[in-house]
């Protein structure tokens, strides 16, 4: 089947099945490689992605699922000229990646934190966070890194 | 991967009339089970078709309804989280869905998904039997506590749709789920308790999420540490991967004590 929909603000349109999982279709069709596979079956968060605003798990997601939404990848955290967003540049700053599979999903689900909650504590970033996981275990580098976002 | 046809209804009753003709079709909404299932080939038998369910209009929503609470069977749990109706009415309901996996899982899961795959560990599963729920389907309304008939069995029709569930306003249920970390746990045990009438609901325990009878009949009496005792044979807990049988029960008779020194919010 042919699906439309919108990513990283661009029309896209995949000819797949539509049970193929939205990872696999970001991955491999549509090359952005960005979003990484860690357990594929919703434990970790490593293939997080937002969809029309609400973070999700690419790997439990058919794409099929997605026809007329709104995905964003960490790739279109960016401006479109490459600029950082503040908070990957945060992230940078604060050693908050180590060996980078969790980073992607922990900046998008990081990002709708930020969006949602005005001065979030550390609590609510741990709480945000919680279905990221580091096998790094690189937390503390991370929660501060997105505190130092909320002011 | 199993191959499979995806199906996407227009409405619900497109929804029923595919499902009805669509052989080895398998309802989808926020995939956390099925997807995982369908990309390791671990359901047997292998699904034809999958018809997804996750935008139809009439599966969404939380609503007042004949004196009951209704949530559409393809609601998040984001949506049962932040649905004011929810928090005043079932608010033990909400309690279990914020303990569900998180954000990713939370916007994902639904009622309808976790009655249907059946599990004995599936968080909302004690919460809607101590509320007494009534799974409305696409042609009748199943009580709860008819709904379990085995190890991941369902009182469903093959060809059934759960449409809503409905909950009775004005219960005071209370809930606890113990499990390894506050996030991302699946259960070694999960309660709610209502002390009037009196429901004693537990998951992890047995082969279905099941109604503690003799300690709910203590309960009823009045007999607190009767109920506390008599639970730990109205379950039948196993050793597995996540715990032993012996922790279950001494964590379901210590929780229940917990549950029952709770004076219930609503």
């Amino acid at each position: 089947m042919t699906v439309r929909f919108t990513l990283n603000g661009v029309p896209v349109s995949v000819e797949c099945a539509g049970s193929r999982r939205l990872l696999d279709t970001l991955r491999g069709d549509l090359g952005k490689t960005g979003t990484k596979e860690g357990c594929g079956e919703g434990e970790c968060g490593a293939c997080s992605v937002l969809i029309d605003g609400e973070v999700v798990d690419s790997c439990l997601v058919a794409v099929g699922q997605v026809e007329g939404r709104n995905v964003l990848t960490v790739e279109g955290l960016a401006g479109p000229d490459g600029t950082l967003s503040r908070l990957q540049q945060a992230f940078i700053e604060h050693g908050a990646a180590q060996c980078g599979i969790c980073t992607p999903g922990m900046l998008l689900a990081a990002h709708v934190l930020l969006q949602r909650t005005i001065r979030p504590s550390a609590a609510d970033v741990r709480e945000g966070l919680a279905g990221n996981l580091c096998r790094c275990t690189g937390y503390t580098k991370i929660i501060e890194a997105v505190l130092s976002c909320t002011t | 991967m199993h191959d499979v046809t995806y199906l996407r209804p227009t409405d619900l009753k497109d929804a029923v009339q595919l499902y009805r003709t669509t052989p080895g079709c398998r309802p989808l909404a926020g995939g956390t089970d099925l997807i995982v299932m369908l990309h390791a080939r671990t359901l047997r038998p292998p699904p034809r078709a999958v018809l997804d369910v996750w935008s139809l209009l009439e599966l969404k929503g939380v609503r007042r309804t004949q004196g009951m609470l209704e949530i559409g069977a393809a609601e998040s749990y984001t949506g049962i989280i932040r649905s004011r109706d929810a928090q005043e009415h079932v608010p033990a309901l909400v309690a279990a869905a914020r303990t569900i996996g998180a954000a990713q899982i939370q916007n994902r899961g639904t009622l309808g998904g976790n009655l249907a795959n059946a599990s004995p560990a599936g968080d909302t599963l004690p919460v809607l039997l101590a509320y007494d729920a009534v799974v409305v389907t696409d042609r009748r309304s199943i009580p709860i506590d008819q709904f379990f008939t085995g190890y991941r069995k369902t009182a469903l029709q093959a060809d059934e749709l759960i449409v809503a569930v409905r909950m009775p306003l004005g219960r005071r249920v209370v809930f606890r789920k113990v499990g390894t970390r506050a996030a991302q746990a699946i259960s070694k045990v999960v309660t709610a308790v209502s002390r009037s009438p009196a429901r004693v609901a537990i998951g992890s325990v047995a082969e279905v999420p099941l109604r503690a009878r003799r300690a709910e009949a203590a309960l009823e009496r009045g007999d607190m540490e009767g109920a506390i005792a008599a639970v730990a044979d109205d379950i039948r807990p196993i050793d597995d991967v996540r715990s032993t049988a012996a922790y279950r029960r001494t964590v379901t008779q210590n929780v229940l004590r917990e549950l029952l020194s709770v004076k219930p919010a609503l």
